[in-house]
């Protein structure tokens, strides 16, 4: 017995150690797993019009050149509406992990608008896994059009609006990207009675990839106040991301001529039942500032 | 009783023999690069697992791919995202045998020329590898050093037409792993 139990011993042994000498890696045991963020929900830091659940990096520095032409719908005279264009100029800059700053300016009613984007909660797995990211965006944009009336009083503050918006937005597999955000938009200046000075707006955003390199975008808002009299309607926009080495390129459709969210949240007539859709795009152009060690 | 315990003891004295047979370390460092005319492509590891039994000859390599650390950003997200796709890949492993391991005394100070040769698994991809290297005994620990090149296209990395001047097929790996003896 004594001889017996010894020679399984012995015989186990040598098992172990010969099954050791075929994998060396798994003599260190299995490594603990980590918390794993999950990154790269969407190509850029905009879904098309609209913030993203994705911040640019520390020490980025994001050009930004947005496109809106005219209204496809008018035909080959105005060839489509390309023969007029809207733009934004835009520079975004990644601060730290989780925080981003960007400020840009629209030919429409030459506007120049600031925000900062912060994320409060990042999507992991893993142990501590989270299972959906949250981010919280602010700005204010600043009309520099010449005042209407220069006769009558005007106040400079009549130029400003604000907007705030949360964002929960989830990549739920390598190709989906889902995304909420309620918005608020404040007009220190409204053009009517009718005009809500705050405008409560929930958007939805996603992004389904088709390739590595190409995605299919959608952005939409649901406004819950709108003023019913002024033929504004809810800016909706679908497109593709393409992205070529540095640059992502953003083309699509959209009813909103504005490119920020005081504009498309408030000045959007084009209805998309009518075939009033104007054809866009976003360059975006990442330069690295600061060199990682 | 007696053959138990005589038992026991070899049981004993065979574990700490194969443990000084064996070496390794999980904070090795391997980087690599990839020039062309118009861009260098580096990034850093810095927390490879490597083995080493020098008894069997035998020696392994494990890497996360998300571990590589890239100058640029955008670089960092293009290798993980639409190179190496980390996510369906996570892992490199590299297995293989040191072909002139007989020639190695690991337990006297010195620096010896080593030829090693196994499959390195990547990308879903496993190839036959060959590579030169040195390994640096000091004191009961060695240093493990190679310098060698991989194409991507064995690996099924596509390198799209429009970046194809900027990405070279060819990567040099340079592997920098310094061990110390494994106990169990």
């Amino acid at each position: 017995m004594k001889k017996l139990s010894q020679f399984f011993f012995l015989f186990f042994l040598f098992l172990s150690s010969s099954a050791q000498d075929n994998d060396l890696l798994k003599l260190l045991g299995n490594d603990k797993p980590k918390k794993e963020y999950v990154d790269y929900a969407f190509k850029s830091s905009r879904v098309i019009m609209s913030h993203s659940m994705e911040l640019i990096r520390p020490g980025v520095m994001d050009l930004r050149i947005l496109h809106r032409f005219g209204n496809v719908n008018q035909g080959g005279y105005q060839f489509f509406g390309l023969d007029q264009a809207t733009m934004r100029l835009g520079l975004d800059f990644g601060l730290t992990k989780n925080m981003m700053i960007g400020v840009g300016r629209s030919t429409n009613k030459k506007e120049f608008d600031g925000f900062i984007k912060y994320r409060l909660i990042h999507q992991a797995k893993g142990p501590g896994s989270l299972p959906f990211s949250l981010l919280m965006a602010g700005g204010s944009t600043l009309n520099s059009t010449k005042w209407a009336d220069p006769s009558r009083k005007n106040f400079f503050s009549s130029r400003l609006a604000y907007y705030g918006q949360v964002i929960i937005g989830r990549k739920f597999s390598e190709g989906v990207s889902l995304q909420l955000s309620p918005t608020i938009v404040h007009r220190n200046l409204v053009p009517t009675l009718q005009d809500p000075a705050d405008m409560l707006a929930i958007g939805a955003g996603g992004r389904f990839k088709l390739s590595k390199r190409v995605s299919l975008n959608f952005d939409y808002y649901y406004r819950l106040n709108p003023n019913k009299t002024d033929g504004t309607l809810n800016p909706f926009s679908i497109g593709f991301d393409i992205e070529t080495g540095g640059h992502v390129f953003q083309l699509h459709f959209t009813n909103a001529i504005g490119m920020n969210e005081r504009v498309f949240l408030t000045e959007t007539t084009n209805d998309w039942a009518k075939g009033d859709i104007q054809f866009g795009f976003n360059i975006s152009r990442s330069f690295q500032l600061k060199k990682r060690k | 009783m007696k053959k138990l315990l005589s038992g026991s003891l070899l049981v004993i004295l065979t574990l700490s023999l194969n443990a000084q047979d064996k070496y390794f370390t999980k904070t090795g460092n391997i980087s690599f690069n990839s020039k062309t005319a118009l861009e260098n492509i580096e990034a850093r590891h810095k927390s490879v697992t490597c083995v080493v039994d020098t008894k069997a000859g035998n020696i392994a390599f494990a890497i996360l791919m998300k571990g590589f650390e890239f100058e640029k950003a955008l670089m960092q997200e293009h290798f993980n995202e639409n190179y190496v796709e980390s996510n369906k890949f996570p892992k490199a492993e590299f297995k293989g045998e040191i072909l002139n391991n007989a020639e190695i005394n690991y337990s006297k100070n010195g620096n010896y020329s080593v030829k090693v040769k196994g499959k390195l698994a990547m990308h879903g991809e496993t190839n036959d590898t060959e590579a030169m290297g040195t390994m640096i005994v000091k004191d009961g620990k060695i240093q493990v050093n190679s310098i060698f090149n991989i194409l991507l296209s064995d690996y099924k990395i596509e390198i799209p037409k429009v970046v194809s001047d900027k990405v070279s097929n060819t990567v040099n790996i340079d592997v920098r792993c310094s061990l110390e003896p494994l106990k169990i």
